[in-house]
């Protein structure tokens, strides 16, 4: 059952193979006996687990059950949901119980989903190895010594140990596919503003989108099916009619134009991940598809756009951590402004504090034009180099991160090294374009993601050329050894 | 664009984070290998080109100037620090 697509979940609730409470009871003790080892999770409640998966099994009963209700979906710890303790993988926020849901989190639940539990991941999202969370490393299953990635990392350690079915992320940065790709996962960043931000910690609201990961294109559909829609409570949530996901999962490839941007396959790029994506390309040529270099040649300036403009809007956001309202307050200090410094000195690591420094240093007076205009001004370049590439292909196609996963502790002193990480994801968000990673191989026995970039709103079609892919090759049914 | 530990610690004021003298020194050279990398934006000519500020080109959206909240006081306060009689507590602000 571990093994199984969430279809095949679906399939075995409907027809009574197993209930709810056994499937979620089951998945609870898989976290019981890994986490430790892993840890994924920084929240497991099974009494409201179960809870849920009883009121599942009753709605099963009755005959009214959607796609998910009953299947355990376990939430990255950046989802507010009431009742549950909600940290941000931060100091800031270890007491915080969200008083109210988050928008992703009500969809889940009115589908009649189980909330399995809060995963780990870098604090406030500013990560990519999951290194910088208050509470400690996540290990990757395929290799305990190394990360998952970040900063969704905790998600994909969870999903990739069959801890849990599916998992939801938020990507500002690469941190869905990323993670997807160092864990051998499926992970969909969507269009921006087709998943509400209500409820989901800010860190760079510009660039910030919830998607799912799971272990294959067609459950990242029926993830979808739940996840995406138009909430008021989200000024920048798009209005749009209701789609269906799956529609295009058994579309032929037929014709079908990859775009293979040269910048993606140049200096940075390590030997294997070149070598398993091109052997992927191969696969999708043997499907029927064609392709075309394409070039997006403000590539390398990606990286230092993003970290003018997502530590810019960090340092607005996370003002919010005052001491006041909720969540951690200093318990020595002087006066007003002495419990504001401590506070926040003693509520954030040190990666958060850098990013707040550098946001508020661009956004200071006399450097505002010269850095955040000036990157302001780069992101349109960056957008517009894919609005000329998609005049040439029907999707882009490329490795998601420059390596496999590497060894804890080796990138973790170096920031400018850690960022390198984000080399083919970060103009994604930038244009808020969708994209996604698909398990593609293995390079020294590490998984390897391709990734697949869309044009705006091309959701259901990106999953469909994924679903394809999966149809001939079997990468994404692989499961890390010793993890049993 | 070279900082001083001078520049960090007044940042970190503005941030209101507070900084000793030795993470001071030594998150002036992690800021200044970031920095160092944020440079190479000076060199792009970006003439005529609008900022973009949002992925989306949309406008803001207006509701209807109605309540929809309802009264929550109690639980939001509830994970506060501080409160007394609905209201947070700080330290005094105001000399007597």
């Amino acid at each position: 059952m571990i093994d199984s697509s969430l279809k095949q979940m679906a399939a075995a609730l409907a027809s009574k193979r197993i209930s709810s409470v056994e499937l979620t009871q089951l998945f609870l003790d898989r976290i019981d006996r890994l986490n430790p080892r892993i840890n994924a999770f920084i929240t497991v409640d099974p009494e409201r687990s179960l809870t849920q998966a009883k009121a599942a099994d009753v709605r099963i009963a009755r005959g009214d059950a959607g796609p998910l209700t009953g299947i355990p979906i376990a939430h990255k710890d950046i989802f507010c949901a009431k009742g549950w303790r909600t940290t941000c993988g931060s100091r800031m926020l270890d007491n915080f119980i969200a008083p109210y849901d988050a928008h992703v989190i009500s969809q889940f639940d009115q589908a009649g989903a189980v909330n399995l539990g809060k995963t780990n991941m870098d604090e406030f999202a500013m990560g990519s190895s999951n290194e910088t969370s208050y509470f400690g490393v996540v290990r990757n299953p395929w290799d305990l010594a190394r990360v998952p990635g970040g900063s969704s990392g905790g998600s994909a350690a969870a999903v990739a140990a069959r801890m849990a079915p599916a998992a939801t992320g938020t990507d500002t940065g690469g941190s869905m596919r990323q993670p997807a790709s160092l864990c051998g996962l499926s992970g969909l960043k969507p269009t921006y503003g087709i998943c509400s931000r209500y409820g989901m910690i800010a860190f760079a609201s510009s660039l910030d989108q919830a998607g799912p990961m799971a272990k294959s294109a067609e459950d990242l559909a029926w993830m979808m099916n739940v996840m995406a829609g138009f909430d008021a409570r989200d000024s920048t949530s798009l209005e749009r009619a209701k789609e269906d996901y799956t529609r295009d999962l058994d579309r032929p490839l037929a014709g079908l134009k990859i775009g293979l941007p040269k910048e993606y396959f140049a200096d940075g790029l390590s030997d294997g991940v070149a070598r398993v994506v091109q052997e992927a390309i191969d696969q999708y040529r043997k499907l029927g598809a064609h392709t075309v270099e394409i070039s997006l040649p403000n590539t390398r300036l990606s990286i230092p756009v993003y970290y003018v403009l997502a530590p810019a809007e960090a340092s607005s956001n996370l003002s919010r951590y005052d001491g006041v309202r909720y969540g951690y307050r200093a318990p020595e200090y002087s006066d007003l402004a002495d419990m504001y410094c401590k506070t926040r000195a003693q509520g954030f690591g040190a990666e958060v504090k850098r990013r707040i420094l550098i946001g508020t240093y661009v956004l200071s007076a006399g450097y505002y034009d010269a850095y955040y205009l000036q990157a302001q001004k780069i992101r349109r370049l960056i957008a517009q180099d894919f609005v000329e590439a998609f005049k040439k292909c029907d999707v882009i196609m490329g490795p998601a991160a420059p390596g496999t996963a590497f060894k804890i502790g080796e990138k973790a002193h170096d920031p400018v090294a850690m960022y390198l990480e984000d080399l083919y994801t970060i103009a994604v968000n930038l244009a808020g374009l969708p994209g996604m990673s698909i398990p593609a191989g293995f390079s020294d026995g590490l998984p390897v993601g391709l990734q697949i970039i869309g044009n705006y709103f091309s959701e259901a079609r990106m999953l469909g050329i994924g679903h394809q892919y999966q149809q001939v090759t079997d990468w994404h049914t692989r499961m890390p050894e010793g993890i049993a | 664009m070279s900082l001083t530990t001078a520049d960090v610690k007044r940042i970190a004021y503005l941030a209101r984070i507070e900084i000793g003298e030795t993470e001071a020194q030594a998150t002036l050279d992690k800021l200044t290998g970031i920095l160092g990398l944020i440079e190479q934006l000076q060199a792009v000519d970006t003439s005529g080109v609008e900022p973009m500020s949002h992925a989306q080109e949309v406008t803001q959206r207006l509701r209807e100037d109605i309540v929809t909240e309802t009264d929550q006081r109690a639980l939001f306060q509830s994970i506060a620090p501080a409160v007394e009689d609905g209201l947070y507590l700080v330290p005094k602000v105001i000399e007597s």
